[in-house]
């Protein structure tokens, strides 16, 4: 150990489950991330198996009858959005990178820090729990939609729903306490001589997404209390024949929904800025306009809601007005893939693995963004509403959000948080399986929803009518693309396990990046830098003329 | 292990705001947003729905406008603390957060003589609209007001011994925060027919 004084080695306990460290909490967030991905992907399993081979018994879960069926696609969406792209985006990575990227020896509140995760841990336990109790999980879509969601009688999960209930208004406290810390942990604690636009764009995004969670998720927060209420107490929130509203909880839910998207966008983007500009040894170019663009996209974000209610019955003149700041959103997103292409533009490049994930990151969302014109557009929507191309259409933004840009961010500070290598060309067949297979999932349902199937058809043995046997070849395609995907993911696992003792060794800065994570060992040891740094430039400092070294890292003095 | 010593990212000040006092103005803006989003849905609702006054007609304007007072005067104690406490007294800091919250004890001791005889009368979260508002607002109030408590002690009992003095100023504000909050509820909930 260090010089340090420590009365005593932590125990296992109090290393892994009580630490107030922040890389350590990454962890917890991170591994916890990554457990509840393999529970959501096997979900996905279990119901694209009933979608591609109907009514037979599925491998490893049996037969998917219809409650099963809703209860599993209900976990899936809920899991992969709450309890995997948050924890892993936000929490492990904001966790990790913010104290270590503008100098600081740890969060500005620790314990805060830890009662975060432990809230986050509880609120699994009680998801988890949902699945053995009366009924089965909850099975009212992830949007839990009143008056499905609010009487036991009609979703047929009355327990499950009222556990789903309290475990995501748990997530919602634990990601509050979270992104208020990071927040001020940003203002606050920062090196000296790091000002504003020093900051790296990683940790801007995470601080803006944290804010926009917390400006967006406090109205959900009281609705979730009432339609816990409708569901235990027999209020009548929701209960139209009671002077109640259902529409009330979608436009709460989606209040908090939409921007959502944007809180999870936005990190991701900033992963994506850091990779590509490391790799293309350029200049980031645009880093204002960068960060306008992201807070212009904050702003934007919650006014776009109600493009969610299109079909559900909204007055027409605000539909109207919501087509038009939908299409809006996507002007400063855009904006930010422009940037990030000029910054590739004239660059050194070298497509490692994480340059790869970056690389398909802007590649599949465009796809994803520009499918969204369909839906966003009032007139459109109402055809395309509830069919296979809105589940597409998100899958294409989710997907590059929280897979995608998360492997970009894994393979490129997997060095710094383990301090080894991971294999290179383990990385790149894992690569183009994934991103090949989820291409091949979703382009076929694309084609299937502007054909018309619906969403949530558990079988069609029940609605002859939409049946068209002749598309069954597209849902089976889809299928057979995600057993692949999934496959492919073994490899990773293996990699990734393999190289925390077997990697080679990465030392303190194997990508020689300017930010100051770099500056320390990898891993970085307690209390994180040895004599706390003082910065002297901005973060991206790369290829400059007439210096002995490409970059120029931000604490060099020189 | 439990390491008492603070960390250095918590002794910066950046922004010149101490850091204390800069997350309890972000704790309490995300409790706006909360607030915010029930009272605009309660009032949406309460200007559908005007057959709502008959009930508001039963709620105790007179014990709401009794707690109002007590609300206030327990928010002037809580700044007297925060003097005491700039002025480096803890113990009388310590002594005044007890007093703040025993404002709050009166005020939720009231509370509870209040929902008792709505309960008797046979008005309960379930009776209707107005009822439902009116429970899970004042209880969330309510509840706010229990923590604000809680915390208060916590934090006399350190003041009392000269011992984390920044905190009286940030449990001042929060309960400050929960005073205002009040101030909406109660011509909301008692005064509007």
């Amino acid at each position: 150990m260090s010089t340090q004084v420590h009365h005593a080695e932590p125990g296992i306990f109090q290393k892994y489950f009580w630490s107030t460290d922040h890389k350590m909490i990454a962890m917890q967030y991170m591994f916890t991330g990554m457990a509840m991905a393999l529970i959501g992907g096997f979900l996905a399993y279990v119901f694209r198996m009933q979608l591609g081979f109907p009514n037979k018994s599925v491998p490893g879960f049996g037969i998917v009858t219809p409650g099963k069926y809703n209860a599993v696609v209900t976990m899936h969406g809920s899991i992969m959005i709450f309890w995997v792209a948050m924890p892993i985006l936000i929490a492990a990575f904001g966790n990790f990178l913010i104290p270590l990227m503008i100098g600081a020896d740890d969060m500005a509140f620790p314990r805060i820090n830890r009662l975060s995760y432990q809230i986050f841990l509880v609120s699994i336990l009680v998801l988890l729990a949902s699945f053995f109790v009366k009924g089965g999980a909850f099975g009212g879509a992830w949007t839990a939609y009143p008056p499905l969601s609010a009487s036991g009688a009609y979703n047929l999960t009355p327990a499950g729903a009222t556990l789903w209930l309290v475990a995501v208004a748990l997530e919602f406290m634990a990601f509050l306490l979270g992104g208020i810390n990071f927040t001020v942990t940003t203002m606050n604690s920062r090196a000296p001589g790091m000002k504003m636009y020093d900051i790296p764009m990683i940790v801007w995004m995470i601080v803006l997404a944290s804010v926009i969670f917390m400006a967006s998720v406090g109205p959900l927060i009281a609705g979730a209390v009432m339609l816990l209420f409708d569901q235990t107490l027999s209020t009548g929130f929701y209960d139209p024949t009671r002077g109640g509203d259902p529409l009330l909880w979608e436009h709460l839910f989606w209040f908090f929904g939409h921007p959502e998207v944007y809180v999870v966008l936005l990190p991701a983007m900033g992963i994506v800025a850091e990779v590509i500009t490391v790799f293309a040894r350029k200049k980031m170019f645009g880093y204002k306009t960068i960060l306008y663009t992201a807070w212009a996209t904050g702003v934007l974000s919650f006014v776009v809601w109600a493009h969610h209610q299109f079909v559900a019955g909204i007055d027409p003149r605000m539909a109207n007005i919501f087509t038009v700041t939908t299409l809006l959103i996507s002007v400063p997103i855009t904006e930010m893939v422009f940037l990030y292409i000029a910054t590739l533009y004239g660059g050194s490049i070298s497509l490692t693995t994480p340059m790869l994930w970056a690389l398909a990151f802007v590649a599949e969302f465009m796809i994803g963004g520009v499918t969204g014109i369909f839906l966003g557009a009032s007139g459109t929507d109402i055809y395309l509403h509830d069919t296979y191309f809105v589940i597409a259409h998100f899958h294409y933004t989710f997907v590059p959000i929280a897979i995608i840009s998360v492997f970009a961010g894994v393979t490129f500070w997997y060095p710094k948080m383990f301090g080894r290598m991971l294999n290179d060309t383990l990385g790149k067949i894992h690569f183009w399986g994934t991103v090949i297979a989820f291409n091949v999932i979703f382009i076929p349902l694309f084609m299937t929803g502007v054909a018309g199937d619906q969403r949530r058809v558990y079988s069609y043995a029940q609605f002859a009518e939409q049946a068209r046997p002749e598309l069954q070849h597209l849902r089976t395609t889809s299928t057979i693309a995600l057993l692949v995907m999934l496959s492919f993911q073994v490899i990773f696992l293996i990699n990734f396990f393999w190289s925390l003792r077997n990697g080679k060794r990465a030392g303190a800065n194997p990508w020689r990046s300017t930010t100051l994570e770099w500056t320390v060992p990898s891993p970085p040891p307690h209390g994180n830098f040895a004599e706390l740094p003082t910065v002297y430039r901005g973060p991206y400092e790369y290829g400059l003329p007439g210096r002995a070294e490409d970059y120029w890292p931000q604490n060099d003095p020189s | 292990m439990s390491t008492s010593a603070k960390p250095v990212a918590n002794e910066r000040s950046v922004t010149g705001i101490p850091t204390a006092r800069l997350i309890t103005w972000w704790v309490i803006a995300s409790e706006i947003v909360i607030f915010g989003g029930l009272l605009s849905v309660y009032i949406m609702h309460r200007l559908g729905h005007p057959e709502w006054a008959a009930a508001a007609s039963h709620t105790n304007t007179l014990a709401g406008a009794f707690n109002t007072f007590v609300l206030l005067t327990s928010s002037l104690f809580a700044v007297l603390a925060h003097k005491a406490a700039d002025a480096h007294d803890g113990p009388r800091a310590a002594k005044l957060l007890r007093l703040t919250s025993l404002g709050g004890l009166i005020f939720l001791t009231i509370k509870g003589f209040e929902w008792t005889h709505d309960i008797h009368e046979g008005y309960v979260i379930s009776s209707g609209g107005f009822w439902s508002y009116y429970y899970v607002l004042a209880g969330l109030h309510g509840l706010h007001v229990l923590a604000g408590m809680i915390i208060m002690l916590i934090v006399a009992a350190d003041a009392a011994k000269n011992q984390e003095l920044q905190r009286v100023e940030c449990i001042g504000l929060y309960w400050h925060f929960v005073d205002i909050v009040w101030i909406f509820l109660f011509p909301l909930l008692y005064i509007a027919r």
